[in-house]
């Protein structure tokens, strides 16, 4: 492994934003036939040195070369003719175009002159099998949901056969199941000497695959290591320049306090415009409420109806032992609820408005229009959750958009948590957030339930809810299996659950 | 799979259906309306404005506008007026028109790409200046009476003994197949559509958004100006006040036949289709004989809201669809 032929290197790579040094002297080195993980805190860099690799940002200095001669991409068009193809962090693809095309789109097959329609569908009918998608491809990629997108982007990619491939956290939105799928295929392509880039807060994910790591901090280089000469406390503790306990603390910080068990929110006999079926739920007072299941078992199902993005088609809905008719958002979130969305790009975040500006969105809807919360005001409430999320920001007049994908999540977070809802629900709020403040967050959501808060906590990561919830509702196909508490729940319960509950 | 094929083509079919139902009514309330000839009237007085929404649904596809195309028209026909009575060969002067044309085209697109201009603005801007050059060169009105031009004028093409087109109408319907062909089955057309989409992530994906931006403008321009042919073979004359708010028409045309004016939407064909309602409106305001020739356009206001309320009606429908697959993956 050690003698294996240099494919690309980048030297003394150097990037400022206003107000943030992104990059600072980073040097990397890419090998034929490896998958390099590159790995760092949110606004560790990752992303920016990608961007700047694939021409997407200039850089301010530094040498690239490929294949040992010196290059200079101009834009990503350029990269991809210099076989250096991409997955972006956040999904670029469009949607108003057919999945198949959002394959094909700028290297359609021709045939007489004209695009060769019928073989672009079986393509991409071809290429999504190999990663055991089976869907429609003619149909318009925004009728699909984001895992289903985020395998149209690999897909695209990884037909694109480059020399270099770079996957910016490709596996947030996908499933155990989709994920073997792609590893299988990124194996694949490095035995036939392609050289790839992973980047991914998933630590598991790194030993499962990656031959050598890459860590950065702050913008600068922390080191280049072999996967199996680095445990993965150690990565940890260079991820975030210090030493790792937080993690443990959790653990302990967690405790059995449910004792007075108060309803705050009930449903009977649910259903919903969202396909549930007669879903039978209750919330307390004070507790971490788990929703486990697949994807599309109906778990952001669920939150929707109780937040009244869903229309509720039969059933009983009541907080606070008052029944509620007629669900909407903002009725929702002025009974106290809030409700942190997994879809970031599309349901989250105002790109063009500052952090203090979409940290005070919800509090302010909540208010209602005529009680404007002042501009000091807004700012207070805004510094201080970027201290409490340690977004990693230069100040909060910052664009959203300018912020990492992980801090955006960040933000998003902080909105809801700036409502002080009586009913939190978290949609994978952790999905993009590195390890220690995925910690940190679960700290917090411990704390809030603490001092009364109700949270319905939904997250792929099994080991994260098993770590936060108290109890835990099992839903497959959108009903309810059953529920968990105390000893009882554990991963292989739930599974052997779900497994079962799918054979009925 | 069917359901998908209408649901996508929904807003086409609905115009189209509109064209015939309004068709359909004129003949029913008028006599004489009924006829081969009255059907390809409507060819024969719009072929200029088809032509010029061919090249506008592009532009708007594209997320951008151009509404320097009625002005473009005005300086074709006043420049060939003027050329032509200066003595030059006509088929030069057509060629000269469409450069021309293109090459304003390209302008407006270089600016708004590069130096990041609305394209409102940088469009309006060159409405002035296609408009303000007109009276530079005469401000009355100048006859065309080449020789070349007005055979084409007169020139019929007959189908049947009592139906005719004119070659106007050949242009038109040649434009109509060479866009549709290109909106479909090109990768200039397919950038189109990925750009007017999402331009970040068409640019991410490697399109050269800048160079079809560009393109797109330059299209325009084209079209413009073979329409501005085509309009001084209908009126055999030059005027510097000619067809003001005709970009207009042509975008309203644009939006009945389905195009989204945030991008990414809309179809060649759709647009014909809209400019043959518009021209079908007219038709039966002259048949009624005492209604004035403004009741067109609060008929194709009427229309317009309807659509743009259509539009959205479907768009609402397309996210409950979606969120439907999610529940069904
Ligand atoms: N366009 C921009 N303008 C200003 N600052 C930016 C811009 N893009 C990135 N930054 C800043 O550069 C830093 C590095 O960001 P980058 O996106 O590379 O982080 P990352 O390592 O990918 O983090 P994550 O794990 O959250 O995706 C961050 O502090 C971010 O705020
Ligand atoms: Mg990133």
């Amino acid at each position: 492994m050690e003698n294996k032929e240099i494919l690309l290197t980048m030297r003394k790579i150097s990037k400022t934003f206003p107000g943030v040094k992104a990059l600072n002297n980073v040097d990397f080195t890419l090998r034929k036939g490896e998958i390099h993980a590159l790995l760092g805190e949110n606004g560790a860099g990752k992303s920016t040195l990608i961007k700047v690799l694939t021409g997407v940002e200039s850089m301010d200095g530094g040498q690239v070369t490929l294949e040992g001669k010196p290059i200079h991409v101009k834009s990503s068009q350029h990269a991809q003719t210099l076989g250096i193809s991409t997955v972006y962090q956040e999904i670029n693809l469009c949607g108003n175009l057919s999945v198949a095309e959002n394959i094909f789109i700028g290297r359609e097959p021709m045939a007489y002159g004209m695009i060769d329609w019928k073989m672009i569908n079986k393509r991409a009918k071809e290429l999504l099998n190999n990663l055991n998608v089976d869907i429609d491809v003619t149909k318009t990629l925004d009728s699909y949901p984001v895992a289903i997108q985020q395998m149209v982007a690999i897909a695209r990619a990884l037909d694109i056969s480059a020399k270099v491939l770079i996957l910016d956290e490709p596996t947030s939105s996908l499933d155990a199941a989709e994920c073997k799928e792609l590893f299988t295929v990124m194996r694949k392509l490095c035995n036939e000497g392609m050289g790839i880039i992973f980047v991914t807060h998933f630590l598991d994910q790194v030993y499962e695959v990656s031959d050598r790591i890459t860590v950065l901090r702050n913008g600068e280089l922390v080191g280049e290591y072999e996967a199996k000469s680095l445990p993965k406390v150690e990565l940890i503790g260079k991820m975030i320049g210090k030493d790792y306990e937080q993690l443990q603390q959790i653990e302990s910080a967690k405790k059995a306090h449910m004792e007075n068990k108060e309803s705050y929110l009930t449903c009977k006999n649910l259903t919903t415009e969202g396909n549930l079926k007669n879903l039978d739920l209750e919330v307390n007072k004070g507790e971490v409420l788990g929703l486990a299941g697949l994807l599309g078992s109906g778990r952001t199902e669920t939150v929707r109806a109780l937040f009244g993005a869903d229309k509720i088609l039969g059933g009983e809905l009541s907080v606070k032992n008052t029944r509620i008719r007629n669900n909407k958002p903002i009725t929702a979130i002025r009974k106290g609820m809030g409700y942190c969305s997994e879809d970031r790009k599309s349901e989250g975040i105002v790109g063009e408005l500052t952090i203090r500006e979409n940290i005070i969105l919800a509090l302010q809807a909540k208010k209602g229009m005529f009680r404007f919360i002042g501009k000091k005001e807004q700012t207070k409430i805004s510094q201080q959750y970027i201290k409490l999320l340690d977004i990693k920001t230069p100040g909060c007049e910052q664009q959203i958009k300018n912020l990492s994908g992980g801090n955006q999540q960040k933000v998003l977070l902080a909105r809801w948590l700036a409502t002080n809802p009586e009913l939190l629900m978290l949609d994978e709020p952790t999905r993009g957030i590195d390890v220690g403040t995925k910690a940190e967050i679960q700290k917090i959501v411990l704390e809030l339930a603490e001092k009364g808060m109700s949270i319905i906590f939904i997250s792929s990561e099994m080991d994260e809810m098993l770590r936060c919830c108290e109890r835990m509702v099992v839903l497959n196909d959108k009903k309810k299996l059953g529920e968990l508490s105390g000893n009882e729940k554990n991963e292989q319960v739930i599974m052997e659950m779900i497994a079962g509950g799918k054979s009925v | 799979m069917k359901k998908g094929i209408l649901s996508k083509n929904f807003q086409l079919f609905v115009t189209i259906v509109l064209f015939l139902v309004l068709f359909l009514a004129g003949s029913l309330r008028y006599r004489g309306f009924f006829s081969a000839q009255v059907f390809l009237n409507l060819f024969i007085d719009n072929a200029y404005l088809i032509i010029i929404a061919v090249g506008l649904t592009f532009v708007l596809i594209s997320g951008g506008i151009d509404i320097s195309v009625a002005s473009v028209v005005a300086f074709v026909g006043m420049l060939s007026a003027y050329l032509l009575q200066n003595g030059w060969n006509p088929y030069v002067v057509m060629l000269l028109m469409l450069l021309i044309g293109s090459t304003g085209g390209f302008l407006m697109g270089y600016i708004i790409h590069y130096f990041k201009i609305q394209p409102f603005i940088a469009t309006l801007a060159g409405q002035f200046l296609y408009r303000g050059a007109c009276f530079i060169i005469s401000t009355t009105s100048i006859i065309i009476d080449n020789p070349v031009y007005t055979t084409i004028a007169n020139y019929q093409i007959k189908l049947a003994p009592k139906a005719y087109i004119s070659i106007s109408v050949v242009i038109a319907l040649l434009v109509v197949i060479a866009g549709t062909i290109m909106a479909r089955f090109s990768k200039f057309g397919r950038a189109v559509y990925a750009v007017g989409g999402n331009e970040q992530s068409a640019n991410l994906m490697g399109l050269p958004v800048g160079r079809i931006k560009v393109l797109v403008y330059v299209l325009s321009g084209f079209c413009a100006a073979l329409g501005g042919i085509v309009f001084s073979f209908y009126t055999l004359s030059g005027y510097g006040l000619q067809n003001i708010g005709l970009e207009m028409d042509a975008i309203a045309s644009s939006v009945i036949g389905g195009t989204l004016l945030t991008g990414g939407v809309g179809s060649v064909v759709g647009s014909m289709f809209g400019v043959l309602i518009q021209g079908i409106i007219q038709t039966i305001i002259i048949f009624q004989g005492n209604l004035s020739s403004w009741w067109t356009k609060v008929a194709v206001a009427s229309l317009l809201c309807l659509f743009i309320v259509l539009q959205r009606i479907i768009s609402a429908n397309r996210d409950k669809f979606k969120r439907k697959m999610l529940n069904n993956a």
